[in-house]
């Protein structure tokens, strides 16, 4: 009895999360319907841009569940582009830098995870340590913005350049001319990793063991399993999770900065937060992640829309909704400990 | 046997590990001097020189860390006692800063002026202002921390994200330049002496002063020990907590005031950014857990002019403000790494084992 109304309390999260989208979304498409907010488009844009800010998400969410926390992202995206685009204007073949990109990720979660799970160091200043590396190292790689073209790497262009058509939810355009919706392949990425994240979290002994220690590493422990490995792989998971955004981060943006998604972090921090992910650990789904997310890309597509507001809005936006959900989180746990 | 007891009393000390870390950055400084065939001690030197602007002023490397550390210095006295309290961290600092400094910047030129040499209202109204504003926000974050019981990372990321997007709207977007005198002096010279070395100073020694005083300090560290158990002991936990996280935007406040005044102006964008790791770092490498409890305040403040003291040699030994993070990370690594208690277990036990064999043989 008890098992289940703690399962109701987290699904009612997820469920204000998913309607608040939807509340959103359909606030958008009743003021700018006739700017073109209706359009399925609109929404496949939102996928498009936040792809890399999903498979970020996803990997954040997995060390969010084992209690810790990964700020240095944003910075490894940063460091990602630079050496993909460096890479490519050097004349390597595309496949070849994904690969390097794929295992740096790998060595550098290896390294964060290996501080954190076998040293015990804070988590918070281990991955601060790595921000701080990988945005100096992007600086240290190059200094000014390198873009990718289609001379710079074919491969790397088509790529980014392909469109998936969808076979419905097409519309006439202003011009008369008549547009089929599409999605890039960076879209199909990150939902092929939402989906394998989703089902590793719910079907894999590795997916219930990061539940596990989130909730009590002690008891976990004591159960026998080995938490230093399994917070190694944790952080090892975010940051190459992280890698393949800054892969589809890459093709979106087709350049590498050293200013580049700066402050990534707190935005895939706070989409798993609305998300119902608690940072304590324990709690969490990457299916509220990823409607995090999507409350986020709605908010600053509103804004665009719109045209005359000024750019801190969507930020603002952002901290009133955190605000609004911790508030109701703590209200829940609340009533929660009042039942027991 | 004697000698090794003092050895062993050195390294117990609490101070050890912060001020072996600004010794050793000293060291590269006079082993750099050396190289370049400088004065050795040319570190340590403060002369007199006379400027253009400022008039005789103190002149030194050392004074110059000084002055530069102390918006670090003075943010780091705040997230010492948060940490200490609540056992997390204020990552709203940074932003509480340039808030403070637009806010500040804003009342002084009159919204929406963007230059301005004469001052809409008074001086002391804008400063307290800031100041206020600073507190507003710790109060928020403690609100949310101390009587929601939300985990403080996640509470201070609202004012992280909120807090400067709130300033640039607060300046309409634009960077306010107040080019007056009476506002400079904040983060100029007051006389000889650089004036936010003497900010810092007066808050070290109020908040020092305080702790020594009153039972605060004591009640803080026992909160963040067992918060559970000072309740039952008869402190109002929440109260302590909530009071931390007010002093905290109260230090950023004054630290928003200073960043602005030193570059008389509120650039939104660029105030305090990072300044929140670089509080947080200087709590950690003074030796204090980020797990709270247990507190060291002259450690903390030692830090963050250890981190000043690393970034300016990194600037000496010619290494751009970009690339200047990967030194810093790398330092960071080694001195956390140095401290963590599954490496000190494995060498203690390493020597144990070593005295073991001496013995048998």
């Amino acid at each position: 009895m008890k098992k289940v109304s703690k399962m109701n309390g987290h699904t009612i999260l997820l469920l204000i999360t998913i309607g608040l989208f939807i509340v959103l979304f359909a606030g958008g498409c009743i003021a700018y319907g006739n700017k073109g907010f209706t359009h399925l488009q609109t929404f496949l844009n939102i996928l498009i841009t936040n792809s890399g800010l999903i498979c970020v998400t996803c990997g954040l969410t997995v060390v969010m569940l084992t209690a810790g926390i990964d700020i240095s992202v944003g910075a490894l995206i940063a460091m990602d582009c630079m050496i993909l685009a460096t890479g490519m204007r050097a004349g390597m073949n595309a496949i070849v830098m994904v690969l390097i990109v794929l295992a740096i990720g790998i060595a550098f979660g290896l390294f964060q995870g290996f501080l954190v799970g076998y040293l015990e160091i804070q988590p918070f200043i281990v991955t601060m340590a790595g921000m701080f590396f990988c945005r100096g190292m992007t600086a240290v790689i190059c200094t000014e913005q390198v873009s990718i073209t289609e001379q710079t790497s074919r491969l790397f262009y088509a790529w980014a350049n392909a469109k998936i058509n969808i076979p419905f939810g097409g519309y006439v355009n202003s011009k008369g001319k008549y547009q089929i919706p599409y999605i890039r392949p960076s879209v199909v990425i990150a939902l092929l990793l939402l989906a394998v994240t989703f089902f590793m979290l719910r079907r894999t002994k590795l997916g219930r063991s990061f539940y596990a220690i989130g909730g009590n590493a002690v008891s976990a422990a004591m159960m026998g399993l080995n938490v230093k490995k399994i917070k190694l792989k944790a952080y090892m998971l975010s940051s190459i999770f992280c890698s393949i955004g800054a892969i589809c981060y890459c093709l979106n943006t087709m350049a590498g900065s050293v200013s580049q998604a700066l402050g990534l972090e707190m935005d895939a921090i706070s989409s798993a937060v609305i998300g119902g992910t608690l940072l304590t650990g324990g709690v969490g789904n990457v299916i509220g992640s990823f409607f995090g997310v999507l409350i986020n890309g709605t908010i600053s597509s509103i804004v665009k829309t719109n045209g005359k507001l000024a750019s801190s809005w969507p930020n603002i936006l952002t901290a009133a909704l955190l605000f609004l959900f911790i508030v109701i989180q703590s209200v829940f746990a609340m009533l929660r400990s009042r039942k027991k | 046997m004697n000698k090794k007891s003092t050895w062993a009393k050195i390294k117990g000390w609490s101070l050890f590990l912060p001020v072996m870390s600004i010794i050793l950055v000293m060291a590269v400084n006079i082993i750099h001097d050396i190289a370049v065939g400088a004065n050795p001690f040319s570190f340590f030197m403060i002369t007199l020189r006379q400027t253009t602007g400022n008039g005789t002023i103190l002149y030194g490397r050392i004074i110059d860390i000084l002055n530069r550390g102390s918006e670090v210095a003075i943010l780091a006295i705040g997230m010492t006692l948060v940490v200490s309290s609540s056992s997390g961290t204020d990552i709203s600092v940074g932003s509480v800063m340039s808030l403070c400094a637009s806010f500040c910047c804003m009342l002084l030129a009159g919204y929406g002026v963007s230059s301005t040499t004469t001052l809409a209202v008074p001086l002391i109204v804008g400063l307290l202002a800031g100041i206020l504003l600073g507190v507003v926000c710790g109060m928020f974050n403690g609100t949310l921390v101390a009587y929601f019981g939300i985990q403080p990372m996640v509470a201070t990321l609202i004012l992280f994200s909120a807090a400067r997007a709130i300033g640039l709207l607060l300046c309409n977007d634009l960077i306010v330049y107040v080019r007056n005198d009476s506002f400079g002096i904040f983060g100029g010279f007051c006389g000889v002496i650089p004036t936010p070395v003497i900010i810092a100073a007066i808050c070290i020694l109020v908040i020092a002063i305080l702790l020594k005083k009153t039972a605060l300090g004591m009640y803080i560290q026992s909160v963040g020990i067992n918060s559970k158990a000072s309740r039952i002991a008869g402190l109002n936990s929440k109260r302590i907590i909530f009071m931390t996280y007010l002093l905290c935007g109260l230090f950023a406040g004054i630290a928003g005031i200073v960043a602005s005044s030193r570059i008389t102006s509120a650039d939104s964008n660029n105030i305090g950014l990072y300044f929140e790791m670089d509080a947080i770092l200087a709590v950690a490498l003074g030796g204090n857990s980020l797990g709270g409890g247990k507190f060291n305040l002259a450690g903390s403040i030692i830090g963050a002019y250890t981190i000043q003291a690393i970034t300016t040699t990194l600037y000496a030994l010619g290494v751009s403000s970009t690339q200047a993070p990967v030194f810093k990370a790398i330092i960071v690594i080694l001195i956390v790494a140095i401290q963590a208690p599954p490496l000190k277990a494995y060498l203690k036990h390493r020597s144990n084992a070593k005295q073991l064999r001496g013995g048998a043989a």
